[in-house]
């Protein structure tokens, strides 16, 4: 594999750690407001998830993006030029969306204005940031050389934006549905865990569905893409093959009240999201944007990537242990988990 | 306004936003360290109450550091494509490592904040000493990038190419070590005086029972301390960062002084307003042979003059006012801190007097103040350079015809974060005053 290729690599491993992140994050943001008027443990549940982790997803939308800058400082110029706008709203919703999460965790007060704001932020970011992408196949560039500009009018009339966001949004909900299922089952609530995993059961057939009509508007949108899709088309068959494991594993037999196996569920869920976003990268392999930009174009000098290389080996060495101590604390501690309420910590 | 200005206009108020909750976010944590410190070897509640409020108002402040930061960190590529591929060949490194110091901050606040009901004392200090650890390292990785902005080394341009790229040359050049001692040593000051602050400002309240005053009084003493050393330690540094600007950049030096003439005996001019016409700075205070002495160590040292240089590279020259008001900012604090501190230890059964106590409350905006002067200065003052002599802010810049809507969408978010920072301080030290926390029972505090 040659040195840029390797540097996309690590740029998709974040991504994809992003996105989940991301959509699990911003999806329990969306359940903690849908939850909101009907008084149950759902809404208080997506919150406790959302308070300490928040701040963690957050960082690596910065890694991303550094990353990208590093590894790949030819893509700078369309980053300043074509994305800035769409790039400066994420931003803009992100920074109110976070204020209002500190704020209200501090002044209880503002937690009903902080529900619906972080509900509403929950689907306009990803619907924002999955829009990118069909932006990056080409076809709605205008202009030449310096002064070049995104297309809105046919952006904005083209089915593939849209089978896009409907994609990102309902492969968030769903991810962050089977998560928080996941997560009710750990703090022992079978209730809530009855709650997220209908949703789970309702949005698997749809997301499967948006993600068939995302393939089939590539056809004409991006016709380069779809030709490597067919040649490798043993990985989106195993994910296929995955996400119809995961599913299933919402009946699986239990030794709990309520069936269904939700830590299988999200974990072939999660399987069958990376093949398949491999899959779509590596189709569009070898263009960052088309057909302008290739990843040869844009890489550093060897150099730096071998320095970039060390430095995250040395940082991952630091951070790895961080992580355990925060997961246990967070994520399997049965003190925090069963809490009656948000309340419960002393700050 | 073209995208240039805009972008320009742009980017500055959000670094001067950002560094705001971000100064306060490495020295505020500083502090926290300290009183949790205290507490464990004194046993005295009083500093962990200290420790869990600070701590509350940091949490708040770091809403908007975090964000406000994502922000500067994303912009930096959206309205600077031209300098961000430079900086990914040749300076990537300090910004890639920054993350990891990010991650450990984050990683560490979230467990000291949200899980300080199940930690044991010394988990408590590991974690917060991990918090200021990552907080500070992340101030000193951005400031390698700005110093090789200044003094920028470890590449060459052949024909417009990026070529012989060393990294460390880059990392090591000749301004980071002291600039990045001054950037520290400034941020820790800034987090103590803003403290001394608003102990001084809770002092002056007379209704206040003598248990709050006690506690009161251990706060604004234990930030004095450290502000004051901090101060002490930033008019030393300053001094050898005046130096190396004098070996590294003559011309932002000449600017910052107002000195049109190369000459040896250079005067240091105070204040006043520098005259192109006049070739000098009018209505100042001149003290004959200072600058000589301040920059080269002798008084009968040369100082290179504005006149040696090509007019279209002069920076604008009201850097000059925001040097004189960083550096006389850093003066008076040391004053005031000596003044006060010494009156404590004169005067010690005696309260301090309320005009002292005024004064002290003036410390921390004026501090913060300097903060903001000095970053401008430096940035300005870089100016027409984005990377000094190699790529001008002209080349550096989106050729974005949007920046104008940006601009202001982002001022209104600035705003309405200040705004609401403010109000959330305010509700949550109104309904939760410190008798509180001092006379809730053993152990609930945390
Ligand atoms: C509380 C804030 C504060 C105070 C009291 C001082 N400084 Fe400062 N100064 C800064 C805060 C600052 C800073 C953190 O804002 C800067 C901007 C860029 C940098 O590296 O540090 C800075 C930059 C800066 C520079 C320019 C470096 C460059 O452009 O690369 C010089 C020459 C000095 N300082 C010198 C001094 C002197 C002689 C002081 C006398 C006491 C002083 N500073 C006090
Ligand atoms: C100049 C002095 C600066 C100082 C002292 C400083 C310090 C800080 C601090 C203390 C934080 C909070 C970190 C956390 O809690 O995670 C922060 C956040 C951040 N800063 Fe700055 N910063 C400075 C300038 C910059 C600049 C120029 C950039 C842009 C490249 C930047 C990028 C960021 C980013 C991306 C974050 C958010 C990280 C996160 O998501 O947690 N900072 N900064
Ligand atoms: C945190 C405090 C800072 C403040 C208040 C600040 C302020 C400013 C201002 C006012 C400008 C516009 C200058 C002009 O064009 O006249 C500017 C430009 C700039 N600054 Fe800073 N700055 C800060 C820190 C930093 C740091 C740490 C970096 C490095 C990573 C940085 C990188 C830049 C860049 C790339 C530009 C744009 C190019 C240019 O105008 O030269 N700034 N800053």
């Amino acid at each position: 594999m040659t040195e840029p290729y390797v540097a996309i690599l690590i740029i998709w491993v974040f991504l994809f750690v992003y996105a989940i992140a991301g959509a699990i994050d911003f999806g329990a943001g969306f359940w903690a407001m849908y939850y909101s008027k009907k008084e149950t443990n759902a809404t208080i549940l997506a919150n406790r998830y959302l308070t300490p982790s928040w701040e963690v997803t957050n960082v690596f939308l910065v890694l991303l993006v550094i990353a990208i800058v590093g590894f790949f400082p030819g893509a700078a110029f369309y980053m300043g030029t074509l994305m800035i706008l769409p790039f400066s709203f994420v931003l803009i919703l992100i920074a109110i969306r976070s204020a209002f999460m500190v704020f209200s965790f501090i002044v209880k007060k503002y937690t009903k204005l902080l529900v619906y704001i972080s509900g509403i932020t929950g689907l306009l970011i990803p619907a924002l940031m999955i829009a990118i992408l069909p932006m990056a196949i080409g076809g709605f560039i205008g202009g030449t050389g310096e002064r070049q500009y995104i297309l809105f009018d046919q952006l904005f009339t083209s089915p593939t934006l849209y089978t896009h966001i409907g994609f990102g949004l309902t492969t968030e909900l769903f991810l962050s549905a089977l998560l928080l299922s996941d997560y009710a089952r750990e703090s022992g609530s079978e209730e809530t865990y009855a709650v997220y995993r209908k949703n789970a059961i309702i949005l698997g057939p749809i997301t499967l569905f948006f993600a068939i009509t995302a393939l089939l508007t590539l056809i004409p949108q991006a016709p380069w893409m779809v030709e490597t899709m067919i040649d490798i088309w043993y990985l989106f068959a195993l994910s296929l093959v995955a996400a119809a494991i995961g599913y299933s594993a919402l009946w699986w037999p239990s030794k709990k009240q309520k069936p269904g196996r939700a830590r299988v569920a999200v974990i072939f869920t999660v399987l069958q999201f990376g093949l398949a976003s491999f899959g779509y990268g590596y189709s569009h392999m070898p263009y960052i944007l088309y057909p302008e930009l290739t990843v040869f174009d844009a890489f550093t000098d060897p150099t730096m990537f071998r320095w970039l290389l060390y430095g995250y080996a040395g940082g991952l060495a630091l951070l790895v242990p961080a992580f355990v101590i925060f997961w246990r604390l967070f994520m399997k501690d049965k003190k925090y988990l069963q809490a009656e309420s948000g309340e419960g910590n002393g700050y | 306004m073209d995208s240039v200005l805009l972008s320009r206009m742009l980017f500055g108020t959000s670094m001067a936003f950002h560094i705001i909750f971000a100064t306060l976010g490495v020295g505020v944590t500083l502090m926290i360290f300290f009183a949790e410190i205290l507490h464990w070897i004194k046993k005295d509640r009083d500093y962990g109450v200290m420790a869990k409020r600070w701590t509350k108002g940091f949490a708040i402040l770091l809403g908007v550091a975090i964000p406000s930061g994502t922000i500067v960190g994303v912009m930096l590529s959206l309205l600077w494509p031209g300098f961000m591929e430079i900086v990914g060949k040749v300076i990537a490194v300090p910004f890639q490592i920054e993350i990891f110091a990010f991650f450990l901050e984050a990683v560490f606040m979230s467990i000291y904040v949200y899980a300080a009901d199940r930690l044991s004392n010394v988990m408590r200090i590991v974690s917060v000493a991990f918090v200021a650890f990552g907080a500070s390292s992340s101030a000193f990785l951005i400031n390698i990038a700005h110093s090789w902005m200044n003094t920028p080394r470890g590449f060459d341009v052949v024909d417009g190419a990026i070529t012989d790229i060393d990294p460390w040359a880059a990392v090591l050049n000749p301004s980071m070590a002291v600039t990045s001692k001054h950037v520290l040593a400034t941020a820790y000051m800034t987090g103590a005086f803003v403290l001394v602050s608003i102990a001084a400002f809770r002092l002056l309240r007379k209704t206040s029972s003598g248990q709050e005053r006690a506690y009161h009084k251990k706060g604004l003493m234990l930030a004095l301390v450290i502000a004051l050393l901090a101060s002490l330690y930033t008019a030393t540094n300053g001094h050898s960062t005046a130096g190396m600007l004098h070996e590294e950049m003559p011309l932002k030096l000449a600017a910052a002084e107002g000195l049109f003439e190369t000459q040896a005996n250079a005067p240091l001019a105070i204040m006043g307003i520098p005259d192109v016409e006049a070739e000098a700075v009018v209505g100042g205070i001149e003290i004959p042979g200072m600058l000589s002495w301040l920059a080269t160590g002798s008084s009968d040292g040369v100082v290179q003059g504005l006149n040696d240089f090509p007019q279209d590279e002069w920076p604008p020259l009201f850097v000059h006012t925001l040097f004189n008001l960083m550096v006389g900012i850093g003066f008076s604090l040391i004053g005031i801190a000596v003044l006060a501190l010494g009156w404590a230890i004169v005067f010690r059964r005696r309260n301090l007097p309320t005009w002292l106590l005024v004064v002290l409350v003036t410390t921390g905006p004026l501090s913060m103040l300097g903060i903001e002067f000095g970053w401008i200065f430096s940035c300005v003052g870089r100016q027409p350079w984005t990377i000094y002599g190699f790529q001008l802010t002209s080349s550096a810049a989106t050729n974005s015809g949007n920046v104008g809507i940006l601009f202001f969408l982002f001022i209104s978010l600035y705003i309405m974060l200040l705004v609401m920072t403010g109000l959330v301080l305010r509700y949550y030290f109104a309904r939760n005053p410190v008798y509180k926390d001092l006379q809730a029972p053993q152990g609930e505090a945390f």
